[in-house]
């Protein structure tokens, strides 16, 4: 196969293995979410829902829940505006899984090719040295300006809400899309502030690059992550990505006390399950931002990625086989690193209450908003005077 | 509010250690989580829980129940209907032909045990989930009330005997 073949081919293959896993993730995170909630609030559980005898701890009402969402009916309210109304679900449910496009989870790795085989040797400083070889990047698509592209993906997502929200012809699901549409206005603000200062730190919007920068550590001990050097924005960053998912204690869309299920309220079936699934994936694509900005990324802790190679390289003999091997082992961090921030989501839902409507404006622009400039004029300040000196 | 309250976020660690704190303990003491799973396992409830009712027996097999409508004038929900005829037994003079409680009227009140002279009912079954899928499902008769016929389980021991008064102990 020459060059291109092969880029086509691991492209394709991106392509359908990435949105497949996020969509096979979205039932175990609504397990996660019905099992820990529970546990959390000392209930057991669903775990009624026995496959030959075996409740499976609940696993099997995952499948019931698919079954029933395939064949319920899908219901068009009279007053609904159709085309709108049928669309909507769809306008959620893709740049949720668009924005993860960019997200990478794991190093460019190295493909050995008849054009170019990729060699490997031990030099004389004991590192791995690696000639050749296909650079293929480790995600779906590798762009410059990778996290304007995250953000402005992401946050196509609210026009879907607002136009569910407008379409659906009822009172409900209308605030429920005002409210979206300015929390959403106020939140993406901080998101992208927040990530600023990130931006200015590794002086790149390239999500690869961010996360290679993050490879050293502190005295050989902390490892040297986002978090560390910029803790506010963190923090920021969190808050700001729980907004945008529409999570407690934010989820004033569909504060069911108030609005009964808020943009969804007249949504059946699949045509719900679509909203549901959107919700959980844009919590992972969150998370994966989350961990690619601030916790380092695909980085295995202690280990770069050519410490690593060289370690496999010694163990296993072969400088394809390592490579590899050490983007599964960065994939496996990657994975670990996010799923810690799923779990935070869920964690968080279960703790805190819903906030009011204007408290959450006024931690948007009176205490966020603020805190993001100062955040962005100290480090730029700081860099500047690193620059100078 | 102090100013490490004001800013909240510190308030938000503290609760997230709490739901935490309970995850880990419920998950590593699994059985002693409060909740239970309700219809295979029952809550032992105490013994004097006023429950279902239920009409005692003499030795010979015959109800208690004299038929002197002192329960069903007690009674404040009105939902104790008795027909008495005459008894067979030479020292008592009346028995319930008919002996109804419609449990949808029932407040569980108590006081029919209360009243009763002859301690012939008592609500001490530990029923406490009466179902039904018809109205007339929940209007219980004599044979349903009367000790092992047709009703769940078998009694609890007599662990709370009352005096019978104005009844000889042969009786």
């Amino acid at each position: 196969m020459t060059d291109l073949q092969i880029q086509i081919l691991t492209s394709l293959v991106k392509v359908i293995a990435v949105p497949l896993t996020l969509f096979t993730l979205v039932p175990v995170m609504v397990w996660v979410e019905r099992r820990g909630s529970a546990v959390i609030q000392d209930r057991r559980g669903p775990n009624r829902a026995p496959v030959f005898g075996f409740t499976l701890f609940g696993f099997p009402h995952l499948a019931a829940d698919a079954i029933k969402f395939f064949t319920k009916e899908s219901f068009t309210p009279a007053n609904a505006s159709r085309l709108l109304y049928t669309l909507a679900p769809t306008m959620v449910l893709i740049p949720s899984i668009v924005a993860f496009a960019v997200i990478p989870f794991a190093d460019d790795i190295l493909l050995s090719t008849s054009a170019s085989p990729l060699v490997g040797s031990l030099g004389a400083d004991g590192a791995l040295q690696l000639g050749g070889g296909l650079v293929i990047p480790m995600a779906v698509a590798r762009l410059d300006g990778g996290l304007l592209f995250a953000f402005a993906v992401g946050s196509l997502g609210v026009l879907g809400i607002i136009v569910a929200g407008w379409s659906s012809g009822s009172k409900y699901p209308l605030i429920s899309a005002v409210r979206t549409a300015s929390q959403m206005v106020s939140y993406e603000l901080i998101l992208g502030l927040s990530a600023l200062g990130i931006v200015v730190v590794y002086q790149s919007l390239e999500p690869n690059a961010i996360a290679q920068n993050q490879g050293t550590t502190f005295l050989d001990i902390i490892p040297k992550w986002g978090i560390l050097i910029q803790p506010l924005a963190f923090v920021l960053f969190l808050v700001a990505g729980f907004a945008e998912c529409n999570r407690n204690p934010f989820d004033l869309p569909e504060s069911e006390s108030e609005l009964v299920a808020g943009y969804h309220t007249e949504y059946s079936g699949m045509k719900f399950s679509m909203f549901f699934m959107a919700e959980y994936i844009a919590m992972m694509t969150m998370s994966g931002l989350i961990v690619t900005l601030f916790i380092g990324g695909w980085q295995v802790p202690w280990f770069s990625t050519d410490a690593l190679r060289t370690i496999l390289f010694k163990i296993l003999g072969s400088a394809q086989i390592a490579v590899l091997a050490t983007a599964v082992c960065q994939l496996f961090w990657f994975a670990l690193k996010s799923a810690f921030f799923l779990w935070l989501f869920v964690w968080v839902r279960w703790t805190l209450p819903r906030f009011r409507y204007d408290q959450l404006m006024d931690l948007s622009w009176k205490v966020l908003l603020p805190l993001g400039i100062l955040n962005l004029t100290v480090t730029t300040f700081i860099l500047g005077l690193l620059a100078f000196a | 509010m102090n100013l490490t309250v004001r800013i909240y976020f510190f308030e938000i660690l503290k609760g997230l250690r709490i739901t935490i704190r309970h995850l880990f303990r419920n998950l590593l003491n699994w059985d002693e989580m409060p909740t239970i799973e309700y219809p295979d396992e029952q809550r032992k409830i105490p013994l004097r829980t006023r429950g279902l009712h239920r009409l005692l027996q003499r030795p010979d097999g015959e109800p208690r129940c004299v038929a002197c409508m002192m329960c069903a004038t007690a009674c404040p929900a009105n939902c104790i209907t008795i027909e008495a005829k005459e008894s067979d037994n030479s020292q008592v003079e009346k028995m319930p032909e008919k002996f109804d409680i419609d449990l949808l009227r029932c407040v569980f009140c108590g006081y029919c045990e209360e009243a009763c002279p002859c301690d012939a009912i008592r609500m001490d079954t530990g029923v406490y989930s009466i179902t039904g899928y018809r109205r007339k499902d929940m209007v219980i008769g004599i044979d349903k009330l009367l000790a092992g016929k047709g009703m769940p389980g078998s009694w609890p021991d007599d662990l709370l005997p009352k005096t019978l008064p104005g009844l000889k102990s042969s009786l």
